[in-house]
């Protein structure tokens, strides 16, 4: 005899097809801009990644640049390398396709890595100001009030022009990507402390959490491993329109002449150097970078609002 | 009512204070003091008689006591890089930026509003519908190409209007404006309108979703139940009603207008007060960059302590004593 066969579970799904089955992909499968938006960020994000496979020619390489091509007009094939300059060339025979892929994957470094640098600081301080309360929360929070109502453009110009003065000059040039990170980073985190702080003090009176302390467990797991988990929704959210914001922020700081080294332009400061020939009519050396700018932020920022609307539950 | 002025005066006082902190430690410890003003040459003797001579040898909180005092009477410092007195620098460039920012909040405020009351009056109509698309990309666009798109239609395709500087500035004692002569008007008008955009788009959407809100509460309906026509609920019950968070909104906005006008004055060559920042950050010039700091602190300040005084003015409840702090 047999033992009865429990009637067989259903399989344990991949996390791939939970994903598939989860209401986040059917809102994204269901929202053309979502999708439009979606396949614009992941191709200029794959195509700046493959720039050094993609591109040309290596537009941070002054070696690489022949003067010979210099004003090349797009589609035009240059006087001194006899390349094809699909998007034409800038004043040095900088190859301005090959500019806009290097310059895409700067400014996605610098926004990525400031986003991760603001979220790191701005999740931590405000977890910690949530769970520990008294003073340090009111100095936390008194800084992040501060802080929140000047622009971030202003802190990152500060912040950056402090770097400067701190750095000997004669590293100015390798550290230029750091500081900027940095700069861009310090500038952000006050958002993340005060949405993490205020779901913490809603987490941290919840059984679970009481659980956790009463056990004997110390603060620092507890926030990391208990708290974190639940309060980090919202803060995926922000960090998405905050990439669009970052990127936005290093090319601003870049057009003004205070971020990346001129040998390694990023879109910013493209769009600064192109800039010039807007009387001259050389018209692709801005048009290009500029429109790639656009193109790269609008489309995370059109991303980062439909995840805020999906994962509202309000909006469902 | 006299609680409330006295704790926005003493929180006012406690930020300028955090604020001058922040520039006096820049002052102090970004850079060499020392270094900027002798040079390299110096021999050790002179280092320590300048250090001395500077007050660079006190103890920190006395610094900190001198740099204060000497901030209230004007005086902060000289430029690394110019040599002038830092003040006489930001006040010969405080009144191009100064007309530009009351422009742009002026613009942004009668344009902002006017655009808000229109789409949510009109709610479902085809140009409301397409004024806000409108916004939605004028959001997400930096400033800068907003300015260097409107330098390519106005100045080189159609010639109209010049792409840098303030033209013709005319001086009323201390205080210069371009606003009397006619290439100063037209200088005006690109700069002006790239620093309002971002805020008119903002006090439009404000204006729209509070203008919504009041119109399905109870009174609003009331009134056009009793036949009082469109025009008088629109303006005098509803429009009245949204203004109090419209009013905070652009005055928080004033400061981050005087901070946009750092981009904006660089993409137009504009010789105001964030064109002046710039370049010092550049060259790491910190007195400028410490006092640029403590002049945006002030401008905050000041504008959040009008900003509750309106806000008095405006909303009758705030007057009584019992009355609960506005934030």
């Amino acid at each position: 005899m047999h033992a009865p066969v429990p009637a067989p579970a259903a399989p344990p799904k991949g996390r791939l097809a939970r994903f598939l089955d989860s209401d986040l992909f059917y809102s994204f499968r269901t929202s053309p801009m979502a999708i439009l938006a979606g396949t614009v960020a992941a191709l200029m994000t794959l195509a700046a990644l493959l720039a050094g496979l993609l591109a040309p020619q290596n537009a941070f390489d002054p070696a690489a640049l022949n003067l010979m091509d210099g004003y090349t007009k797009p589609l035009e094939q240059g006087l001194g390398s006899q390349g094809l300059f699909v998007l034409g060339a800038d004043a040095q025979g900088r190859d301005i396709l090959s500019a806009i892929l290097f310059g895409s994957r700067l400014s996605l470094v610098v926004g990525v890595a400031s986003v991760a640098f603001s979220l790191v600081l701005g999740v931590g301080l405000g977890l910690l100001a949530g769970y520990v309360g008294g003073r340090i929360e009111a100095l936390i929070m008194r800084i992040a009030d501060i802080q929140l109502s000047f622009p971030a453009i202003l802190i990152a110009l500060l912040v950056f022009g402090v770097a400067r003065g701190l750095i000997p000059p004669h590293r100015h040039e390798e550290m230029a990507v750091v500081v900027l990170i940095i700069a861009i980073g310090l500038s952000n985190w006050a958002q993340y402390a005060r949405t993490v702080r205020a779901s913490t003090l809603v987490e941290k009176n919840k059984d679970y959490v009481q659980a956790a302390r009463l056990l004997g467990i110390s603060p620092l797991p507890v926030m990391l491993k208990h708290l974190l988990p639940n309060v980090a929704g919202p803060v995926l959210v922000i960090a998405t329109i905050n990439l669009a914001l970052a990127i936005i922020e290093e090319a601003t700081l870049s057009y003004l002449g205070v971020g990346v080294p001129a040998t390694q332009p990023s879109l910013g400061t493209l769009i600064r150097f192109g800039q010039q020939y807007l009387f001259s009519g050389e018209w692709w050396i801005l048009l290009f970078p500029a429109l790639a700018l656009v193109l790269l932020a609008l489309s995370i920022n059109l991303l980062g609002d439909w995840l805020r609307d999906a994962l509202n539950p309000k909006l469902r | 009512m006299i609680a409330y002025l006295l704790r926005s005066l003493v929180q006012a006082a406690l930020v300028m204070l955090a604020v001058a902190f922040i520039a006096f430690s820049m002052f102090r410890f970004v850079g060499d003091p020392i270094a900027s003003i002798v040079g390299q040459d110096a021999t050790l003797k002179d280092r320590q008689e300048l250090s001395r001579a500077l007050g660079l040898d006190d103890p920190m909180p006395v610094q900190f006591a001198r740099f204060l005092a000497n901030a209230a009477q004007g005086d902060l410092g000289l430029s690394y890089r110019q040599g002038r007195p830092v003040a006489a620098l930001l006040g010969e460039r405080l009144p191009a930026t100064i007309e530009l920012a009351l422009l742009s909040a002026l613009l942004a405020l009668v344009v902002g509003l006017t655009l808000g009351v229109y789409t949510a009056i009109r709610r479902n109509g085809l140009l409301a519908n397409v004024i806000m698309s409108a916004s939605l990309v004028g959001v997400s666009l930096p400033t800068f190409l907003i300015g260097i798109g409107l330098i390519y239609i106005f100045s080189v395709e159609l010639r109209w209007l010049p792409s840098f500087g303030r033209g013709d500035v005319v001086r009323l004692g201390w205080w210069t404006t371009g606003l009397l002569t006619e290439s100063g008007r037209k200088s005006l008008v690109m700069p002006v309108v790239t620093l309002a955009f971002f805020q008119l788009t903002l006090i439009m959407r404000l204006v729209r979703s509070e203008m919504l809100e009041v119109m399905r509460t109870e009174y609003v309906r009331f009134a056009r139940a009793r036949g009082i026509p469109d025009r008088v609920i629109h303006f005098r019950h509803a429009l009245r009603n949204t203004m109090v968070p419209v009013v905070t909104i652009t005055g928080l906005q004033l400061g981050s207008v005087i901070a946009f006008a750092i981009v904006t004055e660089t993409v137009f060559n504009w010789p105001g007060l964030g064109a002046l920042f710039v370049q010092s950050v550049q060259v790491v010039d910190v007195p400028v960059m410490a006092a640029y700091l403590m002049f945006v602190g002030l401008v905050f300040v000041v504008v959040n302590l009008l900003t509750d005084l309106v806000y008095l003015m405006l909303d009758p409840r705030l007057r009584s004593a019992s009355a609960a702090p506005a934030r």
